[in-house]
């Protein structure tokens, strides 16, 4: 059996992750292609697809027209005749005029012929806020797409889950939209596997363990909630579970129930706007599995009901660990 | 089709005059006047990348190559008419009434930076490609419907072409005659996708055909080719004869957005050189030369009253109330919803500092 030790190892951040889980995939199936604005010569806005022109060339690596309709019409059509192809959408935020495509056809082909057709597809979409980046470039819309039934939604917060999940989705039978956390693009650095390996879709993860209160996020909001649960381990002794989601269509039920029937105690936090937000499902969970275990109300720390705002009031707009750590304390001292 | 859609010019790259149709038009008034509203944009592009270089603004998306397409298109509209701007289109939102202030306060993340001032119909920079021109055709009909002759002009870049909201905004105008005009500026790329991978046509302007409206072609770094070409199509659009697609062939010397690095796509030096023949401003200072109009000393004195106006919107833009917290709440409805008012009550108290 293979040791860790004997894994060779690369230092990667999060978009190389990315870059590298193409990589691979693409070197072992020739029926992997990547298609999207910007993604051939440029290697892509954030350059995730950086390099891989050279590598496999212009017929696998597919500048397209501007037209995120025409891209996912496209990757659809290529999905059910034999081929897996990988959609940039260059922004979450510029994902609206492919939506209908996604709705209508790639989240329900397989049901509307009895799976005689399936669409293995993955749409990759950088998204969040905090990065400065001008109006629209920043919206969380995770939860357009998990009430969309018919497709998979993961989102990673770190490199190695990247990669991993990203290779998971591009095996997947079905569609899956994997967003990126633009703000965790390059903030940290950790050890990524050179060889092919996958992170289970539907499965979230402890990031700490702890007893007192579970705290549940994903993507960009794993890090600022960190922020808060260490700082309230060290200053009030509280001890916290941090569960990542990462998948959150569909969501790892059994992580969720058996840490809050542990701790008794929830706090929710996503970027993205309150109402309708995925945190109501993750609530759900919890009332139908923990119900009698709470020793609280669960507390839900999100982003508002509005646009999110021009860059210089988006700190303003984000879950800060501030508001995290508030809500916490809430819990806690019910 | 490169054929049926020649390039118009006026005035060719070495200055020289070579259609002599608006002769007595092109007085020397309008060309100073011309002139002085590029001189003021290229000034500000310059100006706000170096702003964004030191960190006092964010990204921002220059477009200098493209003085004379703005300028040239939005001096021909009316008080009244309606602008439907992109991002990167402050020529053509300045010459039509926004403050140079207002321009920077957009880039330095600033929701005031969309708003125009009093009786200007200027609508906010569109960021998603292509969804402007649909309410450029909705505003014009709007405008024809109120029996005015009020017009409307949206800007788009060659990419846009390749969007659906491209097809429905020229097909609803074609098919309701709307008084609008489609103001393509065809720079050669989409950030790093070259025209030739954007589309197989050889030309924007041919698209008309399809939806049976009038489609030019344009010289779009000769700013009388642009200025009395939209004119024409302004006035025919007035006169109730519906939209025409106007593509004006320019290009853009630098980036895509300061956040782009275009030596990975494309050969800076052939941009630099192609700016010889290319550059509007140069072309008339060329013109105006062999006119025997053109004075260094006119040039340097415009040059240092644009800089004088800009820092002084710098100092406004720098001097701005810091941006208003209630802002991201108090616009979403003319009356707040419950979850936005409790949202913001709760807010506001977590940042004065109490408990929640
Ligand atoms: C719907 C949508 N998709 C993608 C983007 C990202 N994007 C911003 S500008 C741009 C290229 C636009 O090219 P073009 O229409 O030619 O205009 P230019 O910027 O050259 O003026 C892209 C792909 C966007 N803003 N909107």
């Amino acid at each position: 059996m293979k040791t860790m030790a004997d894994v060779k190892t690369n230092k990667l951040t999060l978009v190389q992750a990315v870059t590298d889980g193409l990589r691979t995939m693409m070197k072992e199936h020739d029926d992997v292609l990547v298609l999207g604005e910007d993604v051939g010569k440029n290697g892509g806005v954030f350059r995730a697809t950086d390099g891989l022109v050279d590598e496999f060339g212009e017929d696998r690596i597919v500048d397209t027209p501007l037209a995120e309709a025409g891209i996912i019409g496209t990757s659809i059509g290529l999905a059910i005749n034999g081929f897996r192809p990988v959609a940039e959408m260059q922004f979450l935020g510029f994902i609206y005029p492919a939506y209908e495509q996604i709705m209508t056809h790639a989240s329900r082909i397989r049901t509307r012929t009895m799976s005689r057709f399936n669409v293995p597809m993955v749409i990759r979409a950088p998204y969040g806020a905090g990065i400065r980046a001008p109006e629209i470039h920043s919206d969380s819309v995770e939860a357009l797409f998990t009430h969309m039934p018919g497709i998979k939604v993961v989102v990673p917060s770190n490199p190695y889950d990247a990669k991993g999940l990203l290779i998971a989705s591009i095996e997947d039978p079905d569609p899956v939209l994997f967003m990126e956390p633009m703000r965790s693009y390059r903030s940290i650095k950790s050890d990524v596997p050179e060889e092919k390996y996958t992170v289970e879709l539907g499965k979230g993860a402890k990031v700490t363990e702890g007893d007192d209160v579970t705290v549940i996020a994903w993507g960009n909001m794993v890090a600022v909630a960190q922020k808060a649960v260490e700082k309230i381990e060290k200053e009030q002794g509280v001890s916290c579970e941090l569960l990542d989601l990462r998948t959150l269509y569909p969501l790892d039920k059994d992580i969720i129930a058996e840490s809050v029937m542990k701790t008794g105690r929830a706090v929710i936090v996503h970027e993205a706007p309150s109402t309708g937000g995925v945190g109501n499902d993750v609530l759900s969970i919890i009332n139908d599995n923990a119900f009698l275990y709470l020793r609280a109300p669960v507390e839900k720390v999100a982003g508002f009901d509005t646009p999110i705002p021009f860059f210089s009031l988006e700190e303003d707009y984000l879950p800060t660990p501030d508001r995290v750590l508030k809500s916490i304390e809430n819990v806690v001292t019910f | 089709m490169e054929k049926e859609f020649p390039i118009k010019q006026i005035i060719d790259g070495n200055g020289n005059l070579i259609d002599s149709t608006f002769g007595s038009e092109i007085t020397e008034e309008l060309l100073k006047e011309l002139y002085t509203k590029m001189l003021r944009a290229r000034t500000l592009d310059r100006k706000s990348a170096n702003l964004q270089r030191q960190g006092r603004i964010g990204t921002y998306a220059p477009f200098e190559g493209q003085e004379a397409a703005q300028v040239g298109s939005a001096s021909a509209l009316e008080k009244g008419d309606w602008m439907f701007p992109t991002y990167r289109d402050h020529a053509a939102t300045l010459t039509f009434g926004h403050s140079l202030s207002t321009i920077l306060l957009y880039w330095k993340g600033r929701v005031e930076g969309c708003v125009p001032p009093e009786g200007k119909n200027i609508f906010p920079p569109a960021v998603p490609i292509a969804t402007q021109l649909p309410h450029a055709t909705g505003a014009a009909l709007a405008e024809k419907r109120k029996g005015s002759d009020r017009v409307s002009i949206a800007y788009f870049g060659d990419g846009a072409t390749s969007e659906g909201d491209f097809h429905e905004g020229l097909n609803f105008a074609s098919v309701f005659k709307a008084p609008v005009v489609f103001f393509n500026q065809n720079n050669g790329y989409a950030i790093s996708v070259p025209i030739e991978k954007q589309m197989n046509s050889k030309t924007i302007a041919q698209k008309s055909v399809s939806y049976d409206i009038d489609g030019v072609r344009v010289d779009g770094n000769d700013v009388f080719a642009v200025y009395f070409e939209t004119k024409k199509a302004i006035e025919k659009a007035r006169k109730g004869e519906g939209p025409t697609l106007i593509e004006a062939v320019t290009w853009r010397y630098g980036a895509h957005t300061t956040a782009d690095d275009p030596t990975k796509y494309r050969d800076q030096e052939l941009s630099a050189e192609k700016r010889k023949l290319t550059d509007p401003l140069l072309r008339i200072e060329r013109y105006m030369e062999k006119q025997g109009v053109w004075e260094e000393g006119w040039k340097a004195q415009v040059q240092k009253q644009c800089e004088e106006e800009i820092e002084k919107a710098v100092v406004e833009m720098e001097a701005y109330p810091e941006a208003d917290v209630n802002d991201i709440f108090d616009h979403v409805f003319e009356e707040p919803t419950w979850t936005i008012k409790q949202q913001k009550e709760a807010f506001l108290s977590m940042k004065r500092g109490e408990t929640v």
